[in-house]
């Protein structure tokens, strides 16, 4: 018999009620109101403040009001660990948001130049396993045409749904970032 | 050393994107195959949790709502290791709980089942697994509850758990259910799952030796997350 691991835990919906347990306060809960987790910038953060902001589309290009979203980032030096953050999309307009800072740019295990990047990953109601996508910063023109994984991406359409634009808004940047669950438009998902 | 790249996930053990009997995955399922990539710092690292951020009554759902009164319902501790494919333990990692009453109404804006509110029970609880990974909660046991799916399908007792492990490749959410519960196999959610001895690591276990005695009943629920490789002699002229 060839050598086997262990079998993985397999993963179930977080469902509808995935705020009770991950940020109660969203939900309705008087407890852990205290606990911003979305807000990742304290004054001694070093680095660039910047919001990421979007909502999230499903195939019928429906607004989702569900969802749960984290955020891992390296710091502004590109180290890791980094910035950790959740989100919850708005129960009506389904925005979600980060107040962060903009990461810097790091290296592969190999060595590679990375561009600044975001990973982002999505749990809600009728994903059996959470979606894993990147946010890149549009801005980074350069240093995105040498991300080995925007590389590996390969197509500009499919590229595309991996870039945030920047704007600034009432003296803050904002980058935007929409993710489409499915169809026209579809975000990019990766197996890591 | 276990400083490798993690084991890739097994897509064929979890639920496929898109189940045709559990109706919300038809429009959340992407399309497109998943893109593999090769594992880079982000993903080799994660959050760190602390004591610091917890309540002692975190993990005592059975009295963290903090009305100074019990909850309604069948007492349980649920514990188990959480350990990875390699068998090894997952220490200090942080493990977050959610469930619906005893009667089956989750504490949440947008839930309006029938079933009442018990003004003693928030349903939110959180612990972290100690150097040998193990943990341990406090709570009362779930009631079952229907949704709208095909018609009014029925949601097995399930506890929902989130995982860290030590690097965001380990993410997991999932749900866990109660041996001997005749609704699981009815369940559309719970049979995203194809494999039956996958489903089977999702069901806690009756564990009436480690009972609390005239006080509640004990299950058994082990997790396992990815495993790491090994990477022999890679900058090791010493092996490892």
């Amino acid at each position: 018999m060839p050598v086997e691991p262990l079998n993985e835990t397999p993963s179930q919906t977080a469902g509808p009620y995935v705020h009770i347990g991950t940020y109660p306060s969203s939900a309705g809960l008087n407890v852990r109101t205290q606990e911003k987790p979305n807000v990742l910038a304290a004054a001694s953060t070093k680095g660039e403040r910047i919001r990421i902001e979007g909502a999230i589309y499903d195939g019928a290009g429906s607004i989702v009001t569900d969802a749960m979203i984290e955020l891992w980032q390296a710091d502004a030096d590109g180290k890791f660990p980094g910035i950790w953050g959740r989100a919850v999309s708005d129960f009506k307009t389904g925005l979600w948001f980060f107040e962060t800072v903009k990461p810097g740019a790091t290296r592969t295990k190999a060595g590679a130049a990375e561009a600044p990047f975001a990973t982002l990953m999505v749990f809600a109601r009728g994903i059996n396993i959470h979606l894993h996508t990147r946010m890149y910063f549009a801005d980074e023109t350069a240093a995105n045409a040498a991300d080995p994984t925007l590389k590996a991406v390969a197509e500009p359409h499919l590229q595309k749904t991996l870039l945030a634009a920047r704007a600034t808004r009432d003296g803050q940047t904002v980058y935007r970032f929409d993710i489409r669950l499915q169809g026209e438009g579809e975000t990019v998902f990766f197996d890591i | 050393m276990e400083n490798g790249e993690f084991y890739r996930r097994d897509r064929a053990w979890h639920p496929p994107g898109f189940s045709l009997d559990y109706r919300s995955t038809s429009l959340r399922s992407p399309r497109r195959a998943l893109l593999s990539l090769g594992q880079s710092p982000a993903d080799l690292s994660g959050p760190v949790f602390g004591h610091g951020m917890l309540d002692p009554l975190d993990h005592d759902l059975i009295r963290n709502f903090g009305t100074g009164d019990e909850a309604i319902g069948e007492r349980i501790v649920v514990h188990g290791r959480v350990i990875d494919q390699n068998g090894r333990p997952v220490p200090n990692t942080l493990i977050e709980i959610w469930q619906a009453n005893a009667g089956g109404r989750y504490r949440h804006v947008r839930d309006g089942y029938v079933a009442a509110l018990d003004p003693n029970f928030g349903g939110c609880g959180r612990v972290l697994s100690d150097a040998e990974g193990k943990y341990a909660f406090r709570t009362i046991r779930p009631g079952p509850y229907p949704f709208r799916n095909n018609g009014s399908d029925w949601r097995p007792a399930h506890i929902h758990i989130s995982l860290f492990g030590q690097a965001f490749a380990q993410r997991l959410i999932t749900q866990f259910y109660f041996e001997g519960d005749p609704l699981i196999a009815k369940c559309p959610i719970a049979n995203t799952i194809r494999d039956r001895a996958a489903l089977d690591m999702l069901v806690a276990k009756l564990d009436l030796e480690n009972q609390g005695p005239f006080d509640h009943l004990t299950y058994r629920f082990d997790i396992v997350l990815r495993g790491r490789r090994s990477t022999f002699f890679e900058n090791r002229p010493e092996g490892n």
